[in-house]
């Protein structure tokens, strides 16, 4: 077991460093001056020349990336070319608004996509399991942002329940921030639930067929029971697998529903350093959301590999 | 007796909590802006969004530029000119106070053009105050600079936002922590959301009716259309022409229309072939039609232009006429010039949607006879690094925003690669004259050469299209420089 973890940190570790070069290298072929970027276009070729120097922009690509590679290991991701502000800090504040906004969306989905699933599998071919699977086929087809303006419409500016955007933070106002997360987290929230609503769905239906449902009634168990008890429990395992990849996809995916609620959250962060050629704020925000999914995904690994000792022994990976 | 006391806090409460809304409402605004600035010194960085939110809010210059971009008195109240047109004597305002508390005398002044003009500046517009020789402290309330050569709009470019007062002690931190002279100080930015100013008390001028205003970050227009219905925001200085038709026909909003400084244009690399051959811009000019453009990328807001000038500018004529639209005469200029085919170009496109929609019109124009567009659509970086920097392209679209900015045509090297030394003459001419009369023909006959040699596709001057809630009032209609003045702005019933 420590062999099998220690197998997977080294991994772990390899995976980050191969994607920060390649991180460093795509974005260092981008076609864009960044110091041009900020001065404009009339300012002369003096004070670009200026201003490169001072971001530190001409110094050799090895040695840039030796210096950011380093620098990360001390907490430092450099400073922001045209905010003028540490990395580390921007990021930190934009995860106030993405990391709650992505764990509400999931509780949303959850919440409604896995009733919904139980509910169509026990009534598997009548209306309410089509009804149910229409829903969340068109749920899983509508797009975020359509959707979010649709919900804005309606509980903003029609009925003025919530705000139409932008975020309270959280230290003035823990209601209002979470009001503001509200119609975002369902616009977010709602679609995934049409896809895990049919995953449990699938699964629990697979898993009725199975031979310890049929001894679980047999020792006297209403159906409705067995599936309960047994069922739904077993059926959970491929629905924990599809909840995580949603959290690494809902983290990375929130650039859209960001924008449409003038959210300050990670996603327009990396959509705005993008257009203004922030270099090293895109490299530190993409290496965070590296981190954040391979981190997911060793942790399922190996707590996958506590509860199924088959997985230890290499035969089956 | 205790209820009653609760009873009676209840009702205290609920009382206050309402005249303070009551209060508190008419004297604040929250204004919604597309682009947030990525820094808030106007110094530092040429982003229109840094000034739209600090420009003679927080930040002021020796004198300001108003709604209809003539020269007013700012921390500098009365100034001399010298005959020869080369010394200039500010007397300053006085009782002038930074946010932070520090004063305000002739040394900040100093302070401010020795930065800019420093070996290691990296003010966007240095090149406007190299006329600027020395600075000169006479005493704490009078400042004298010294030009190498008489400059027309040096007035004009002090009043710019490159060129605020800033002050030795704050200056480094004014890219997160602003500290001007202005009637509302920095409070507070929370990044990617919005920008907080409130009233500074002890303004030296009159105090503005507002005690504070919010900047909300708001990009996408059917966001911004929602967040003003929804009475999120007060109003936005600059919205998006095809969403107005909500706003004209509602009574609780009024839509402001006013010109701007943006002359857009379609650019042509001069430097290249063809269009290195004047038939073929003429051709160019002749083939396209303005009205159908402004209908079609701007819906109607915008003025026609027949050269790089603007149209409310008092040395304005109107050239459009100088080739008006004939596609007939256009293929015959292509005949002349050894195209009787056309030719294949492309057109890179920058992403702000006037170009993208004038591009495909001006390709379907073009195309009537025979040039076909391929049209390459570009992030700004990419843009700026392509077409400005290396001048790789054929045509562009893009609005030039700064005001009176005929002088980049004289510079060879600048990416429209036009070459002619009798403008380059003119303009050094223009620059040197401060009498108005002789301005003004100078100006005039600068812009007859840019129509008659057909330098550019010349387009439409760029609206402004501002909404706000109807019981504001103070707005600038017109933008004759980029800033958002809160100035004036006040809640009426």
């Amino acid at each position: 077991m420590i062999l099998y973890s220690f197998r997977r940190l080294v991994g772990f570790a390899a995976t980050l460093l191969v994607a920060a070069a390649v991180i460093f290298i795509l974005l260092d072929l981008l076609p864009g001056d960044p110091a041009r970027f900020i001065l404009g276009i009339n300012a002369s070729a003096e004070a670009v020349a200026n201003l490169r120097l001072q971001l530190g922009l001409d110094a050799p690509a090895h040695e840039r990336f030796w210096g950011w590679l380093a620098g990360m290991f001390t907490g430092d991701f450099g400073v922001s070319y045209t905010q003028r502000a540490p990395v580390g800090t921007l990021i930190w504040d934009r995860l106030g608004v993405t990391v709650p906004l992505t764990a509400i969306a999931m509780i949303i989905s959850a919440a409604v996509g896995l009733p919904a699933g139980i509910m169509a599998a026990r009534r598997r071919g009548k209306a309410p399991d089509t009804i149910t699977m229409v829903v969340a086929q068109l749920g899983i087809a509508v797009p975020n942002f359509w959707f979010g303006m649709l919900l804005t419409l309606l509980f903003a500016v029609t009925l003025r329940w919530l705000p139409p955007g932008g975020f309270t933070p959280w230290h003035e106002d823990v209601w209002a921030a979470l009001r503001s997360l509200a119609l975002p987290g369902l616009a977010l929230g709602l679609p995934q639930a049409g896809i895990l609503a049919r995953v449990m769905r699938t699964a629990l239906v697979d898993v009725t067929g199975q031979d310890f449902i049929r001894t679980a009634r047999a020792k006297g168990l209403t159906k409705g029971e067995a599936v309960w008890r047994h069922g739904v429990r077993n059926a959970l395992l491929p629905v924990l697998t599809i909840l995580g990849l949603q959290f690494a996809f809902l983290i990375a995916g929130t650039i859209i529903v960001e924008n449409v609620f003038y959210l300050p959250g990670l996603g327009r962060l990396i959509f705005t350093a993008i257009s203004e050629r922030d270099l090293v704020l895109v490299r530190g925000a993409t290496i965070i959301l590296v981190l954040a999914v391979t981190a997911t995904m060793l942790v399922t690994d190996i707590a996958y590999a506590l509860i199924d000792p088959r997985l230890r022994e290499g035969s089956v990976r | 007796m205790a209820k009653t006391t609760q009873l009676f806090g209840l009702i205290l409460s609920l009382g206050l909590a309402l005249t303070s809304a009551a209060l508190a409402q008419p004297s604040e605004i929250r204004i919604g802006v597309a682009l947030e600035p990525p820094m808030l010194d106007p110094t530092a960085g040429a982003a229109e969004a840094i000034d739209v939110v600090t420009y003679q809010n927080i930040f002021e210059g020796l004198v300001r530029i108003d709604q209809d971009g003539a020269v007013q008195p700012g921390l500098a109240q009365d100034w001399t000119i010298s005959e020869d047109g080369l010394t200039y004597t500010f007397e300053l305002a006085s009782d002038v106070t930074f946010h932070d508390g520090s004063t305000f005398d002739a040394e900040d002044v100093k302070f401010t053009f020795d930065r800019i003009l420093a070996s290691d500046s990296i003010n966007a517009q240095k090149a406007l105050y190299e006329p600027i020789e020395a600075v000169e402290v006479i005493d704490p309330q009078t400042v004298e600079f010294t030009l190498s050569r008489p400059d027309g709009l040096f007035l004009f470019n002090l009043g710019r936002g490159d060129a605020v007062i800033v002050a030795p002690e704050s200056a480094e931190n004014n890219a997160a922590e602003p500290i001007g002279t202005g009637p509302f100080a920095f409070i507070q930015w929370d990044r990617g959301s919005r920008v907080v100013l409130e009233r500074y008390e002890p303004y030296w001028g009159e105090l503005p009716a507002l005690t504070k205003a919010s900047f909300v970050f708001i990009g996408d227009t059917a966001t911004l259309t929602n967040a003003l219905l929804a009475g999120d925001i007060d109003g936005t200085n600059n919205f998006a022409a095809e969403a107005l038709p909500i706003f004209e026909a509602n009574p609780q909003f009024k839509v402001l229309v006013g010109t701007t400084e943006g002359e857009t244009v379609l650019a042509t690399n001069n430097a290249r072939e063809p269009f290195n051959d004047v038939r073929v811009r003429q051709a160019i000019a002749h083939a396209i039609d303005r009205e159908e453009i402004i209908e079609g990328a701007t819906y109607g807001y915008g003025e026609p232009i027949g050269s790089h000038f603007a149209p409310h500018h008092p040395y304005y004529v109107d050239l459009t006429e100088t080739y008006p639209h004939d596609p007939d005469a256009a293929r015959r200029l292509l005949t002349e010039a050894g195209y009787p085919e056309g030719f294949i170009a492309t057109l890179k496109l920058p992403p702000v949607a006037y170009a993208g929609l004038s591009g495909q019109i001006i390709a379907s124009q073009l195309a009537e006879v025979g040039i076909r567009l391929e049209l390459v659509n570009m992030e700004w970086a990419q843009w700026l690094e392509d077409v400005f920097t290396n001048k790789d392209y054929d045509f562009t679209i893009v609005a030039h925003v700064e005001p009176f900015d005929i002088g980049i045509y004289a510079d060879p090297d600048y990416y429209f690669g036009y070459d002619n030394p009798e403008f380059q003459a003119l303009v050094e001419e223009l620059n040197a004259t401060t009498d108005e009369e002789l301005r003004r023909e100078l100006a005039v006959e600068a812009q007859t050469i840019l129509a008659e040699d057909a330098v550019n596709g010349y387009l439409f001057e760029l609206a402004q299209t501002g909404v706000w809630n109807a019981k504001l009032e103070g707005m600038w209609q017109n933008a004759p420089i980029e800033g958002v003045v809160l100035r004036d702005i006040r809640w009426v019933e």
